[in-house]
């Protein structure tokens, strides 16, 4: 009875999902040259992308799975999981790393044991690297869902950590 | 004013009525407070002391007196946030919201707050105005001049200071073959790497055969390191639009595309905006300022590959495909986009071309080197005291950008080399510093100039590990459809992982050499074919640094972890536990007052004791 009840309860969920992409897809009027841009929306409404929803893609725009599937691989924005409550992206672009951004990266993984593209045990944390956010001047640079902080030291990484729960 | 209320310019009388009437409700005396709203400055905190002026102006009722701006990147990015007063054009830096109520009183006042003014490191003195900071001095602002000066979400902004006029003129005074004869003399050179001649392309592209034609704007700027393409497209977005609709007009073509990165939010509204702006006045859309010219533009995210920034996977990507690169037997002004003739140009080369057309060939031609005409963008980072975007004449040499506008090096250690060129590029070391930056001249060098990223390093980079770097970063971002390319680059970073570890061998140095080579001679486009220019430069200029990683097994500059040792001096040590609390490794041990011990068997070489010691007791070999 409670398998029948969850199994009704995953069902609404993945129907809510499916609505949510048919609606995204509705904003680009059948275009399949956006396929990015899609993908890019799909992800900002998930966090993620979900394999139902390339599912969903290639049927109403009527493009081979194998070809959704390749673009979401191929560029490196599209992540295939499901990620933490916060993310965390550490620039490792020229100028960051010079200044130290690796450092940032073994200090993440010594303390939280989170390597990139992993995600803290808790699920409080995900960590991914980037090459280059364009505000080098400012490096090491990382950003936390979003907001950017500059000159990052180990120091300041431990008390900024902290405001994320 | 809100898009909608605005009419439709009709012909170039319409736009000058409108600039004039813009000018005259401008009051020059007005005090207007702008806040640098650029990516730098907001990842500073721009948009808490945006708003804290804001609340402040509201609360003394003056939000009718003084106006707020909120600007473009002004380029000093690292003293953000930036703020100006005018009429008087104080410059404020490093300004947080508890500063806001001091700047507006001694604003009304007339006074300054001295504490925020820029103080010169080399005199002392404070200095007033922006222009006199000695990072500025040396500079030339033709094209990123107005970036920090206007809204970029206001067109009238952009139409108040000339905007476009360099349009207004292409249509209706000059003949399609005089605009591209117009850019073909003044030198203008492709800024997005390559250094094609501007004119050149477009003169192909227009003679194509073809109905359907395309511009498009490069905006991808996958170079780690570089980031002015981002600032021009975020801070003047209509210089960018009002260049590539004059390219579009002399070209033929009457769609184009800004390919730009996702991972640039706020360059795509703020062009996104400009678009809605320009279409709303007709400078973009239908009859064009009654010329007759129909022009759109759209917009299109890349998904962050580094290799999308080459022309044909840009346009593949464009297409809704996957960004691969094809062999280029037929050019792309030929067969681009839908296999349609194709104009592809960068953000900075497009937003070079209302200046030609506004000043003229023969004026342009006079500014840089012989075959590198006008300025370019730099953006200086790295160890180097004053970091940001800098724009300089072409052919000034690269001591005065570092040295002079740059400051020196960091914490007052020593120069040692200069990265131009991005993956692509080269290290470049102290003996030839006193190098023109001009496109020749640094291809000559092994570098070359690439999309203006300067990357300056110190005496404790190893230079082997930054070959190492643009190794790995190649290898992440190499396509994989050419074998030279993918197989090349992995194998070469192989063998740096091999030197870095200290499991070097001579022959290896030959091995790199011959693998350069073959990934010059053999692969299908540039991102291969330029990828071995960071080991061949190091190579080259810092042989001794490889020999001391093969032979002595030592890694001179103290970075590569495994042929370093961490030791403490005893004589510099006071016992303050410090490290001993630190080392996550828990490799150091000491009591109070005595001096610590390194266990080497358990050290972990994160190098958390030498980054927390306060009397430089750790040492690193
Ligand atoms: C691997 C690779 C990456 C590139 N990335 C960029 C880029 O990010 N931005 C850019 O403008 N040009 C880039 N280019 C150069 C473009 O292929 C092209 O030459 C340029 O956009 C043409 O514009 P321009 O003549 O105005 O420079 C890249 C080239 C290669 C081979
Ligand atoms: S290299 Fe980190 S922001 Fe550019
Ligand atoms: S973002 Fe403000 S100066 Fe660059």
């Amino acid at each position: 009875m409670a398998a029948e009840m969850d199994s009704e309860k995953v069902q609404g969920i993945l129907e809510r999902h499916s609505e949510r992409v048919n609606a995204i897809i509705d904003g680009y009027e059948g275009r399949k040259d956006l396929m990015i841009s899609l993908l890019q929306d799909v992800q900002a409404e998930f966090n993620y992308v979900p394999r139902d929803a390339m599912v969903q893609i290639s049927q109403r725009l009527d493009v081979p799975l194998s070809q959704v599937f390749s673009i979401a691989t191929f560029f490196k924005a599209f992540n295939l999981t499901p990620r933490g409550r916060h993310l965390i992206t550490v620039c490792d672009g020229t100028a960051c790393h010079v200044r130290g951004g690796l450092r940032l990266i073994d200090k993440l993984d010594r303390d939280l044991g989170l390597t990139p593209g992993g995600t803290t045990e808790d699920g409080r944390f995900t960590l991914e690297t980037v090459r280059c956010l364009g505000a080098c001047a400012l490096g090491p640079l990382m950003v936390i869902d979003g907001k950017y902080h500059g000159q990052m030291s180990s120091n300041k990484l431990d008390r900024t950590l902290r405001s994320y729960t | 004013m809100s898009i909608e209320q605005v009419d439709r310019l009709v012909d170039v009388a319409a736009l000058e009525r409108l600039r004039q009437s813009i000018i005259e409700k401008r009051n020059p005396f007005q005090l207007r407070l702008r806040i640098c709203n650029g990516t730098g400055c907001l990842a500073s905190g721009a948009d808490e002391v945006t708003a804290a002026f804001e609340a402040e102006l509201t609360r003394r009722g003056l939000s009718a007196e003084i106006n707020l701006v909120k600007s473009g990147c002004h380029g000093f990015c690292e003293k953000g946030p930036l703020v100006v007063v005018e009429p008087q054009e104080t410059f404020y830096q490093r300004v947080k919201p508890e500063h806001v109520p001091a700047i507006v009183a001694a604003t009304l006042d007339g006074k300054i707050v001295e504490e925020l003014l820029y103080v010169d490191p080399a005199t002392g003195e404070r200095i007033l105005h922006e222009q006199e900071v000695p990072f500025y001095r040396g500079q030339t602002r033709l094209v990123f001049g107005s970036n920090g000066t206007i809204d970029p979400t206001q067109i009238e902004d952009y139409i108040a200071i000339g905007g476009y006029s360099a349009l207004a003129k292409a249509l209706t005074q000059m003949s399609t073959a005089e605009i591209i004869d117009e850019v073909k003399r003044s030198g203008l050179r492709g800024r997005g790497g390559g250094g094609f001649p501007t004119g050149v392309k477009w003169e192909s592209c227009r003679r194509a055969d073809g109905d359907i034609k395309y511009v498009v704007c490069n905006a991808d700027e996958g170079d780690p390191g570089a980031y002015m393409d981002r600032s021009l497209l975020e801070g003047t977005p209509h210089a960018v639009l009002e260049g590539m609709i004059i390219g579009a007009h002399a070209i033929g073509a009457h769609e184009g595309y800004i390919y730009v990165r996702n991972e640039y939010p706020l360059a795509v509204s703020n062009a996104r905006r400009a678009i809605e702006q320009a279409m709303a006045y007709g400078l973009l859309g239908k009859d064009i300022l009654g010329s007759g010219f129909d022009f759109k533009v759209s917009i299109n995210r890349g998904g962050g590959a580094f290799v999308c920034g080459e022309s044909s996977a840009l346009m593949a990507s464009l297409e809704g495909q996957v960004g691969e690169p094809r062999a280029k037997y037929v050019h792309t002004v030929e067969k681009g986009l839908w296999d349609r003739p194709t104009c592809l140009n960068n953000v900075e080369t497009w937003a070079n071309v209302p200046l030609i057309i506004n000043r003229g060939a023969d004026w342009y031609n006079q500014i840089g080197t012989e075959k590198s005409k006008g300025t370019k963008i730099f953006s200086l980072v790295g160890k180097v005291n004053n970091t940001g975007l800098v724009e300089v004449p072409m052919g000034i040499p690269l001591r005065d950008i570092i040295f002079d506008i740059g400051g020196g090096i960091l914490d007052g250690k020593k120069f040692k080399a200069v990265q131009t060129g991005g993956p692509s590029g080269g290290f470049i070391p102290e003996s030839l510093l006193h190098l023109p930056v001009d496109f020749d001249r640094l291809t000559e060098a092994g570098s070359m100039m690439g999309s203006g990223a300067m990357i300056v390093m110190d005496e404790g980079t190893c230079m082997v590990n930054m070959a190492k770097f643009f190794i790995d970063f190649l290898e992440e971002e190499s396509c994989g459809k050419c074998v030279p390319c993918r197989e090349g680059i992995d194998r070469m970073g192989e063998v740096l992982e091999r030197i870095t570890t200290g499991k070097g061998r001579m022959e290896d140095l030959e091995l790199l050499e011959a693998l350069a080579d073959t990934l010059r001679l053999g692969s299908l486009c540039a991102l291969g074919s330029t990828a071995a220019n960071p080991v061949l430069t190091s190579l080259r200029y810092f042989r001794d640094e490889y020999i001391a990683h093969v032979v002595d097994k030592k890694c001179p500059a103290g970075e590569c972890q495994a042929l370093i040792q961490y030791s403490i001096i005893s004589e510099k040590c006071t016992g303050c536990m410090v490290c001993v609390r630190e080392c996550p490794s828990h490799a150091v041990t000491g009591k109070r007052r005595e001096p610590a011990v390194i266990d080497l068997a358990v050290c972990s070489k994160c190098g958390v004791c030498y980054d927390v010691c306060r009397f430089d007791a750790v040492k690193r070999a």
